[in-house]
Order: structure tokens, then sequence, then C-alpha cells
């Protein structure tokens, strides 16, 4: 069920109709219903892979907090008769035997995903490889990705380690676990939630409240705006200039660089709008997973607002774990005394840095486009990181520039077009051809003909670009706006001017969205992750 | 807290206003197709028909009402509709039966071919102007295709809403008013000329038999006709002799199930000559369809046979009916010599 779709729409109307009236005790239940009865949408045979990963960790996590509770009480019992070192003893070796049932718990999920999302492209490597010494090929798999396997995988297995980490609790109740990985907003696309977050504002009551019902639903508008004014409408250029690469090159590249900036821009935000929307009306927070990223002015920065939730979970889960590994230590000692402080202190944090990215790459999708993509963004970081002490001197030399609004446009596109350059390889079919497609924005002069009338062959009017650039333009100044204010907070007191923008922005999506028949009914992009 | 609730009533109302009035602004006016207006006409004239046509092109441009009044005082209604296949034509009976009592309805079977919902334009047109009933909700149930949504009938915004860029003068026009009527008692009229060119009849069997899922609704509209104490008879309109118009594996077919069900099944296709059918004048588009002159000839054939046969009275002797139908005759003169008028 698509979130643009008509039946997704009545189907949030009953919800929040029925929500509102069930005893607020039992509230989540009608939440856990509701969410199975999204995700049968999707296939019931995908409901095998949701339970499965709802009962390995509930199972999971329950027994290591029990063997944690054990510990605790034989420690506490035996406090008198166990030396220092034999409560650490005992304590490690507990641990020990913790951390390999947690190491079972990732290996089931993390097996599903790599099973059903990473075989094929495993086989057809393999085939690659194959073909160097004349074998014969494997046939390639056909299998199944259920929707969201990535996003529910990543929020079960990070509440497996937060449990193993005592960061949060084992839930005692299935059904509670159950929902806490299938609560149907965020499903689909995200955010990729914490137990410690989540669960409170799940499983608590929520009596009805007109602001949140408000605020929520003002939050789905907007996301619908994004996606079905913007998003929807600049994807049908996009298609065209991926339909024919042999033809649109050069100029046109350095266009779908910037159409695929926006594109995915209001449609992942877009997406997230709806997801929090809808839980906001419900009475439950979802953390935010975007920032203003566009005005990001350096990578790191554009990393710390993009899909916020997904580099925390790399963050806490890959990155933190792998820097300060027995292994890793190892390292940075061993580096440190044969490479000198300099280069020693380093490697262990780029192999860490390396790391994360391969794998945040590989999670966007099993192809090389992908694992490509993640390696340039950590390239770029690493580069910009290295350069630091040259921007600090720079800044410091020009302090009245470097500090200026003009400067810190410039640094803001830079970073647009920099991003905007290296996520076109989730475009092109494959790495070389992204690479030459690249390329081609130097050997291709096409510029002139493409933006004088060339645009106009992609599939959109000009009535159309005009309609994209105005909503944009109200994206970018809403954007604006609320980094200084929380607009919906400060339409509160204004009841009819709040109408108006409400009614002004549905009237926007009815009018100028790009749904119904002749437009394709089109899947939010990270779902597809 | 009074005023708050105050302004969000009055911010909603104004919102459903805005709607409905972009929703009248946007929807098709059929200026050009006026074939999407033919559902709406009816409403009109609804009531007091002795015998009510329906089916598709070849009803609507075949069949003229003001014929058989003039020439045996028949009262009749062509509820035709372009490609009109056998639900919609079942539907649209259903919803006639609500309004009058005809003693005869003459469906014509060409679009029994078509087994599958065929085309959102063709539903649209048939559906667009028709009233809200049990009927057309039935109707356009029965009726979409993959990609349409119910929903998108109910509020024609939505699916209208991108002709917002598109708008025309008669958009303007027609935002607060229908149309003027474009046909007469359902009939479409067509003055042109185009004839028929010589080619030798088909004689290949068809890719397919009438399939069982549009005879199913023939069974439904014959029991819908009993129930309503109605004649039902089948008819072909005469057109192109070519076989694929009308096989006569598709004849047989019919002759077979009108036989089984004692209904009257004419195919007029090879009595062409006999009604005096020239197909070098009496088509517009080269023998699929008749004009008003070929149309005028049939109806006239058509009129003996429902007279004499299906014994359906003359009303000449009702002044409130010969009033009535007498100023439908005028207009229909009229329309006919001003479009003659306008094609010198």
């Amino acid at each position: 069920m698509l979130f643009t779709s008509y039946g997704f729409i009545l189907f949030m109307a009953v919800l929040l109709g029925v929500y509102y009236i069930f005893p607020k005790k039992y509230q989540w239940t009608l939440l856990l219903v509701a969410s199975y009865f999204f995700y049968a949408f999707s296939g019931i045979e995908n409901f095998a892979f949701i339970i499965f990963t709802t009962l390995s960790c509930f199972f999971v996590a329950r027994v290591i907090e029990k063997r944690k509770v054990r510990e605790d009480e034989y420690v506490a019992l035996n406090k008198e008769s166990l030396s220092k070192e034999e409560r650490k003893a005992y304590r490690a070796k507990e641990k020990k035997k913790r951390f390999y049932i947690l190491i079972l718990g990732l290996l089931l999920n993390f097996g599903i995903l790599a099973v059903l999302k990473y075989t094929a492209f495993a086989v057809k490597n393999l085939n690659s490889a194959l073909a160097l010494f004349g074998a014969d090929k494997l046939t390639v798999p056909d299998l199944i990705i259920p929707l969201g396997l990535s996003f529910f995988v990543f929020q079960s297995t990070g509440y497996l380690i937060d449990v193993y980490r005592g960061k949060t609790f084992a839930e005692k109740n299935i059904a509670r676990l159950a929902l806490f990985v299938s609560f149907f907003p965020q499903l689909a696309q995200g955010p990729i939630s914490r137990h410690s977050d989540l669960a409170a504002e799940l499983y608590t009551p929520h009596p009805f409240s007109a602001k949140s019902l408000k605020f929520g639903l003002q939050r789905v508008l907007w996301g619908y705006f994004k996606k079905l004014v913007i998003a929807d409408r600049v994807l049908v250029a996009i298609k065209s200039l991926l339909g024919d690469t042999s033809s649109y090159t050069g100029a046109y590249v350095a266009l779908l660089i910037i159409l695929y900036s926006i594109e995915i821009y209001a449609d992942f935000t877009g997406g997230i709008d709806i997801t929090i929307g809808i839980a906001e009306a419900m009475g439950i927070r979802l953390k935010e997973n975007f920032n203003h990223p566009f005005s990001s002015r350096s990578t790191k920065e554009y990393w710390n607002r993009w899909h916020i939730t997904m580099g925390s979970w790399f963050t806490d889960y890959v990155f933190y774990p792998l820097s300060f590994s027995r292994l890793m230590m190892k390292l940075s000692t061993w580096s440190r005394a044969k490479l000198g402080n300099a280069v020693g202190k380093r490697l262990p944090v780029y192999i860490a840095t390396s790391v994360t990215w391969f794998l945040t790459g590989l999670w966007h999708g099993a192809a090389w486009n992908f694992i490509v993509w993640g390696m340039l963004n950590c390239l770029v970081i690493l580069v910009s990181q290295e350069l630091e002490p040259l921007y600090r001197r720079f800044r410091e030399k020009f302090p009245r520039l470097t500090a200026s609004y003009g400067y810190h446009c410039f640094e803001a596109t830079r970073t647009f077009l920099l991003m905007g350059l290296i996520r076109s390889l989730d475009c092109y079919a494959n790495v070389p051809l992204s690479f030459r497609m690249w390329g081609s924005m130097l050997t291709t002069f096409n510029y002139k003909s493409c933006f004088s009338g060339g645009i106009l062959d992609l599939g959109l009017e000009i009535k159309d670009y005009v309609i994209i650039a105005l909503a944009v333009a109200v994206v970018a100044v809403v954007a604006k706006l609320s980094e200084k204010r929380d607009i919906r907070e400060w339409l509160l007191g204004k009841t009819a001017l709040s109408w108006t923008l409400s009614a002004a922005i549905l009237i926007a999506i009815i009018l100028f969205g790009a749904y119904s028949i002749g437009y394709d009914a089109s899947q939010f992009i990270y779902t597809q992750f | 807290m009074k005023k708050k609730i105050l302004v969000s009533i009055a911010a909603l109302l104004l919102l459903v206003l805005t709607l409905g009035l972009l929703q009248a602004l946007v929807v098709p006016k059929y200026i050009t197709n006026p074939e999407g207006l033919l559902t709406g006409e009816y409403y009109a004239d609804a009531g007091g028909h002795d015998v009510i046509f329906v089916g598709d092109c070849e009803a609507y441009e075949s069949v003229v009402p003001s014929v058989l009044w003039k020439e045996y005082g028949i009262t009749s209604y062509v509820r035709g509709g372009a490609q009109q296949l056998v639900w919609h034509s079942y539907y649209l009976l259903e919803e006639t039966f609500k309004y009058e009592s005809p003693k005869a309805v003459v469906f014509n079977v060409y679009a029994l071919k078509y087994g599958e919902p065929q085309s959102e334009a063709y539903n649209r047109m048939t559906f667009d102007n028709m009233k809200w009933s049990g009927a057309k909700v039935k109707g356009i149930v029965a009726s979409m295709t993959e990609d349409e949504s119910f929903i998108e009938y109910v509020f024609p915004l939505l699916r209208y809403h991108s002709r917002i860029t598109e708008l025309e003068k008669d958009d303007f026009k027609y935002w607060f008013k229908s149309p003027e009527d474009v046909s007469d008692n359902g009939y479409l009229m067509k003055t042109g000329v185009r004839p028929m060119p010589e080619s030798d009849p088909i004689t290949d069997p068809p890719e397919e038999l009438l399939p069982d899922s549009s005879l199913e609704y023939l069974d439904k509209m014959r029991e819908l006709c009993k129930e309503n104490g109605c004649e039902l008879i089948l008819m072909k309109a005469p057109t192109n002799p070519r076989g694929y118009w009308w096989y006569d594996e598709w004849d047989k077919q019919i002759t077979e199930y009108a036989n089984e069900h004692s209904l009257s099944y004419y195919n007029f296709i090879p009595y062409a000559n006999e009604m005096g059918i020239d197909w070098q004048t009496d088509t517009y588009d080269e023998g699929l369809h008749l004009n008003v002159y070929g149309a005028e000839k049939f109806t006239s054939f058509l009129g003996a046979l429902l007279s004499e046969s299906h014994a359906i009275p003359s009303h000449k002797d009702d002044a409130d009916t010969l009033s009535r139908w007498n100023t439908y005759l005028e207009e229909y003169e009229n329309k006919k010599k001003q479009m003659e008028d306008t094609d010198k």
C-alpha cells in the first residue's frame, strides 16, 4: 500500500478515527493490528520474515537480559565469598556468553538480510570471476525482498545490541516487540528508531490532542506536497534522461545531477514528513531524520543532517565498536610505532571510516554503484578532514570573507553539487557508465542546446518546470524560515492564517500533484533500499 | 475558543467551496467530444418513451427517434454511448427503469465482442454525466480499467486536476452552466459524407467468439427487462458489410441465443439494400457508421418492424405527446438544415 495511494489515505482516516475512541490502554494493540494489515498489502509471504525477526529478537534479547539479571544476582549473593578478581572473571565470562548469544541473534537477522538482498549480487560477481576461467555460470536466484527489510532488520538488531549494552530493556510481551519491529509508518523507509526512544511512545496511552492531530496532519500535507508536486513530477524527466544515456550526455548529466538531487530530497524528506506526521497525529513522536541537509557547508555536516537515524546507527553500532575494538587498538599501537604518530593515529580511523562507509553503501543496495558511492563519500570526508588545517588557515586569513553569507552560500552550493555528483551513481546502470557520464560533462559541450530547448524533450513542458520551480522555492523558503522557528508553533494562535496555508497546500497538492492516470504511481525511493 | 471553532468551520466551508468550484472548472465539458454529454441529456426528457435503445455508437448514430415519431408515432430515446459496453448498457437500463416503463428495449449487439473493460475515456463518457444512484456505482465498479479509482469518479477533481494548466475558453464558458443539448432524444446527428471504398468482404473467422462475460450481462439485461415487463429486442445496425464489423460466427451465436430465449434478433446488415442505404452517400466514415441520410432510412425500416411485429403503438392521438414530439421533430429538422448549410 503506497503512502500516495487512495487506499492508504482511507486506511489512515479510518485508523485515526478508531485510534482515539479505542480504550487508551490498548491503543498499541490497534497499532499492531494496523501495522500487520498494512504489511499484508506488501505480500502475505513477507510475514514470515518480519515474524522471524520479531521472534528471534524477542528470545535473544530475553535470554541476554535474563543472563545479565542472573549474573547480577549471583554476584550480589556471593559478594562476600568471591574476591574482586573472581567477580571480575565471572562477569567477563558471563559477558562473553551474552556476547555469543548476541552474535547469534545478529547473525540470524543479518543472515536473512544477506541472503535475500545480497545473494543475487554475490552470484553475479562470482559468475564474472568464473567467466575468467571459462567455467559455467551459476543461476542467479530471484529472491523476494520483503518490504522494509533493511529498515526493520537494522531497527531490531539495534534493539538487540542496546539490550546487550544495557541501554534498553528486553520486552517481556512479544506483541509489544512485534509493534516496535513493524510500526507501519516507518516500516518502509524509516526513520530507524531506537527502542529506548520509541518503546515508551508506542505503548503509552495517547489521549486525543487537537494540537498533535493538527500538527501531524499539517506535516503529512507538507510531505505529500514535496512528494507529489515536486518529486513525482521531476521523476518524469529523470526517467527520460536515464532512458537514453547515449544521447543524454554532457549538460544533460549536469541536469540529471540537479534534478535527481531535487527529486530524492523531495521524495525522501516528503516520505519522512508523512511518516512522522502520521505518528504525530496519533500522539507518537519519532526522531527527525533530516535537518536542512542542503544548507550543509561540508560533506561531514551534510551527513550529520541527511538520513540522521541511519548515520547514527552506523556510528553507534559499526564505527565506534570497530574503532574501539581490541583489534583496532592493537593496530593503532602497531601503526604508531611503525609508521609514526602522524600516520599511525590516522590508520585505524581511516579503516573504521572505510568499513563504515562500505557497509553504508552496501546497505543502500546490492550493487557496485552503491559500494562505490559509499567509498567516494568516505574519500571526500577523509580528504576534507585532511584539508581541515588548510581551511582553518584560510578562515583565519580571511575572516570577513569566510563569515559572509555569500561564502556560506558558496560552500553550501559546492557541497550540494559534490553530493549530487556522487549521488548520481544511484541512477546509472553501472559504475563505468556513471564515470563515462561524469566525464562527458567535460567533453560534450551541449549546454546551450540542452538549456535552450533540450529540456523540453524530457517529458516535461514549460508549465511543469514552472510548477517545479515554484514548489522548490516554497520548500526553500519554508526550510529557511523553519531554521529560525517552528512554523507550526508560530501558527498555533493564528487560526485563520494556519487554515489558509494548510488549505493552500492541500489545493496545490490536488491541482499540481503528479498523480492519477497519466502519471506512474511512484514508490518512494528509499523503500527500495 | 469559540472564535477558533467558528473560524475553523468557516475555513472548512470555504475550502469545500473552493474545491467544488475548481472541480466544476476542470471537469471536461465535452464540447469537442459531444458523446460525453449523451448520458446526461436523458434526464431532462426522462419518462414517457415506449422504446429505449441502448448500445454503442451504432445505436446513437443509426436510430433517429424523431423519424420514428414522424412516421410511426413511436416515442423513443437512445441511451447510447461511445463504445458503450454491455455492462454500461445494462446499468444505464437499470437506471432508466427507475424513470420510466418502456414497452421495448432495443439493444445493439456489436459491443458484445468486448468481454473486458476497455478504456477509461469511454467509461468517463458514460458515467461522468450520469446521476448518482446504485446503478451508477455498480456500473463504475463493473467498468473500471486497472488504472482507474472509484474515488476519482466521486471526486472528478482528483482525475482531471492536471487540466488546470490546459484550460480552454469552453471550460470557463460552461463553468456554471451546462452545454446546450447535442442530441435529438439521444441521436447524434452527422451530416457529412465519406463513401465506402470498394473492397472484398473478409471471410476469415473472428479471432474470438463473443465472450461469456459479455453474454452474462446480456442474460442480466434479459432478466431486467423481464422483471420490468418489457420486451428485449436485439439488433445489429447496418454497417460496412465487410466481415470484421460483424462476423457470421458472432451472428450465429446471437441467433442461437435469441432462439433459446425467445427473443427477436435482427441483423440489419444484409437488409441495407432493401432499406435503400447507399454506401456511397449514407455514411460519414466509409461505412463504419451511418450519416443522417442513412440513419433516417434505417429508422424508417426499423419503425415498421417495431410497429408491425412488436405492436409498439402510435401516440399521435395523444395531444400532449403530439405537441411535445412535434416540437422535437421541428428542432431535429432545423438542426439538420443548419448542419447541411454549414457543410455547404
